[in-house]
């Protein structure tokens, strides 16, 4: 990072180097759905899995396991995992500060906190919820979070202190969760305590569907805000100065990552760190900061950073399956302790 | 004459003026912070705010640039008010030099020249060859040649000024508005950044406004100059109106010291009590001495000194008693006695002259009494050579 090439050099090395991460992160998503299709408790070969995916023999069970489980999963990890780390990514430019994501700002707890209470609900009256249903309703308490931790930034300057304000709401949205739980049915509880840990199980095609739905458009119109998140990366008054609509912007801001963690929440529950890490892994890849590519960039690494966790929390214990979070966390965690250290000393420079 | 006179002039009157202001008050919330402020800037022209901390320099700028509304009265940008006007359109026709440090990630300094095309670029803000050509030709303009390639964090303040104001001039704006560009610059970044700025503005017909807390650079580089303080603009001139008499003093409320407006050097207060330092000098050659006696707190008298001699303005604003004579005369012999009736109260003498002629002979008399009675002391602290 800190060689200097010489001019005409450096800047074509730098777009090969876009072109090569692209490149390689493509081949790493391809070879982690591989994987994850054919990696599981009952074995598979690629060839009855090359069948069943595109010769619609539903007989066979490996037909059924491939196609109603194994594929709607890694789909939902890939879509999901991309969603998530864009959001982080859009909240982390909102904020201007990397450590900036939709757990540690409380956005995930949020979403879950109204899901669980509408499931509680729900379920105490015998009435199986859409997922749409599902969706709105962790909008609402990803925007209920959003709310507080806005509020809380006109308040605190400090970005540290807003983190910490930000866990504080996520402590509390969870502490509620757990007395709802408590005080819920039997039957309805091992379900959501599964939920509430995050997990990709248990996701349908028309899940998929409905969350590739909101997702994609999402992670679309995040990326036409590239050319605004550039300027923002200036701060505020030179993004207004060369003519930023601030209030649209950051409003569209936080709508759409509000949504992306909202949807992740409302399917595979809360899942830490994704929407830090692999951000600040995208940037030291790419070696850029430019919103153009990071969207991309972060729509695709998170993607293979879940498929990787999801096929680790399936496989390393199996038939046991570890929560998404835990595998989540123990790979992002070191990620984010590592930029902390290194950013520090970038500062001190 | 024809030329001398629009250099005076400055600007042509009837042209109509890139930003005008009319009874505008500025400020946070419903509290103005400064009122009635009338200021109009042509297009070749450098407008520059001056007055103490907290006047409402910075209030006025951003809301010149609508980063603030104004509580009353309207900004006109090339006629048309600000309201009326589309982010783009603005951001095409006024760019800005801010206060705040800047910190983006991973950034050259190259591309952040490059965001100044901001308003010119389609949806996802890719860069044109026509935008590259005009980044080349800021870039080559303010002379950042070198560190364009360079991460932004890692350069000096002065090469990060030179930075912010490529990417304002990026924007091709009519109206560059800078908030104290000078502030965190050594001296050869100041005088380099300012006679850029100077070549702009005259080659480009830009119009500048901007804050400047360095008066002696005001001064000289500025077309004309608004003093703002307390709560109103308190004078709007030209450099020649504003730096003469009391306005700086007034403006600032210097009490304990002073300004003198031809050289731009402040100096403090003087130390009033009975001289016990006499000092015989002249031609510049007694400024560092005065200076050091006032540092060291001991008051002193100074003279025979003509009255359009170089250390007189220090002398005035340091020394206890200066007795000075009409210039281009011989020092008179009133003056001289007067002069050695000091002299007489003093403990010591210091002579700051190496040479007398005609004129000063009288002092060469002080010098010689001084010497015979043993209160001389010889010493010449003219170590900066002019």
């Amino acid at each position: 990072m800190n060689t200097h090439e010489p001019a005409a050099v450096s800047h074509e090395t730098a777009e090969r180097r876009i072109l090569c991460c692209f490149g390689i992160l493509t081949v790493l998503l391809l070879l982690l759905l591989t994987l994850n299709l054919l990696a599981g408790s009952s074995r598979i070969t690629p060839g009855e899995a090359f069948s069943a995916l595109f010769r619609g023999e539903t007989g066979e069970t490996s037909a059924r396991i491939i196609r109603s489980i194994r594929l709607p999963r890694l789909l939902a990890a890939a879509v999901l995992g991309g969603g998530l780390s864009v959001s982080g990514y859009l909240l982390q430019t909102f904020f201007g500060n990397p450590i900036a994501g939709p757990f540690v700002l409380g956005i995930s707890s949020g979403a879950k906190l109204l899901v669980a209470l509408v499931m509680i609900v729900s379920l105490g009256k015998g009435i199986v919820l859409h997922s749409a249903a599902m969706v709105a309703a962790a909008f609402c308490g990803a925007m209920l979070s959003m709310g507080l931790v806005l509020l809380a930034s006109r308040k605190l300057r400090n970005m540290a202190l807003l983190v910490v304000c930000g866990v504080m709401i996520g402590y509390v949205c969870s502490a509620i969760t757990e007395i709802a739980v408590t005080f819920a049915d039997d039957s309805n509880i091992v379900n959501l305590h599964n939920w509430s840990m995050g997990s990709f199980s248990g996701i349908d095609m028309g899940d998929v569907a409905v969350l590739s739905g909101i997702v994609v458009p999402a992670v679309l119109l995040a990326f036409l805000l590239s050319k605004p998140m550039a300027a923002y990366q200036l701060g505020e008054a030179y993004a207004r100065s060369m003519g930023v609509n601030l209030r649209r912007f950051r409003t569209a801001l936080i709508l759409l990552s509000s949504v992306l963690s909202a949807c992740v929440t409302a399917f595979a529950g809360p899942i830490s760190f994704v929407g830090i890490a692999v951000p600040h892994l995208m940037r030291s890849f790419f070696r850029t900061a430019k919103p153009i590519l990071m969207v991309p960039a972060c729509f695709l690494g998170g993607g293979v950073f879940c498929l990787f966790c999801d096929l680790i929390a399936r496989t390393l214990f199996a038939p046991t399956e570890l929560s998404i979070s835990t595998v989540t966390a123990v790979f992002g965690a070191p990620v984010v302790i590592w930029m902390l250290l290194t950013r520090k000393r970038g500062d001190t420079k | 004459m024809s030329n001398a006179e629009s250099f005076v002039m400055g600007s042509v009157e009837g042209q109509a003026p890139t930003l005008s202001t009319e009874g505008l008050s500025v400020g946070y919330g419903r509290t103005a912070v400064v009122d009635g402020i009338r200021i109009r800037v042509e297009a070749g022209e450098i407008l520059c705010l001056i007055g103490p901390n907290g006047a409402g320099k910075s209030t006025i700028l951003k809301t010149l640039i609508r980063q603030l509304q104004p509580i009353g009265g309207t900004v006109l940008l090339e006629n048309t008010p600000l309201p009326d006007m589309k982010e783009r359109e603005l951001a095409r026709k006024s760019a800005a030099v801010l206060t705040g440090r800047i910190a983006p990630e991973l950034m050259t300094c190259e591309e952040v020249v490059a965001m100044g095309r901001y308003p010119y670029t389609g949806m996802l803000g890719i860069l044109s060859d026509a935008d590259r050509e005009k980044v080349d030709e800021t870039i080559r303009i303010v002379g950042m040649e070198e560190i364009r390639k360079k991460d932004f964090d890692r350069i000096s303040d002065g090469q990060r000024q030179r930075v912010m104001l490529a990417r304002a001039l990026c924007q091709e704006p009519k109206l560059l508005v800078m908030d104290e560009p000078t502030s965190f610059l050594d001296i050869r970044n100041k005088l380099e950044f300012l006679s850029i700025l100077r070549r702009l503005v005259r080659e480009r017909k830009l119009a500048v406004v901007m804050s400047l807390h360095e008066l002696d650079l005001a001064q000289k580089f500025c077309d004309r100059i608004v003093c703002v303080g307390d709560g109103n603009v308190r004078a709007v001139g030209t450099p020649e109106e504003i730096f003469s008499g009391d306005v700086i003093r007034d403006l600032y409320g210097v009490e304990h010291g002073s300004y003198d407006c031809l050289f731009g050097t402040a100096e403090p207060e003087r130390n009033s009590a009975s001289p016990r330092v006499f000092v015989i000098g002249g031609g510049g050659s007694g400024i560092p001495l005065y200076r050091k006696l006032q540092r060291e707190g001991i008051p002193f008298a100074s003279g025979v000194l003509p009255e359009n001699d170089l250390d007189l303005p220090v002398a005035k604003a340091l020394a206890s008693v200066v007795i000075t004579d009409r210039a281009n005369e011989p020092v008179s012999a009133e003056r001289a006695e007067e002069a050695l009736a000091v002299l007489k109260t003093c403990e010591t003498v210091i002579c700051t002259v190496d040479q007398f002629g005609t004129v000063n002979r009288e002092n060469r008399r002080l010098r010689d009494y001084a010497e015979e009675h043993g209160l001389l002391k010889r010493e010449n602290l003219m170590n900066c050579k002019h």
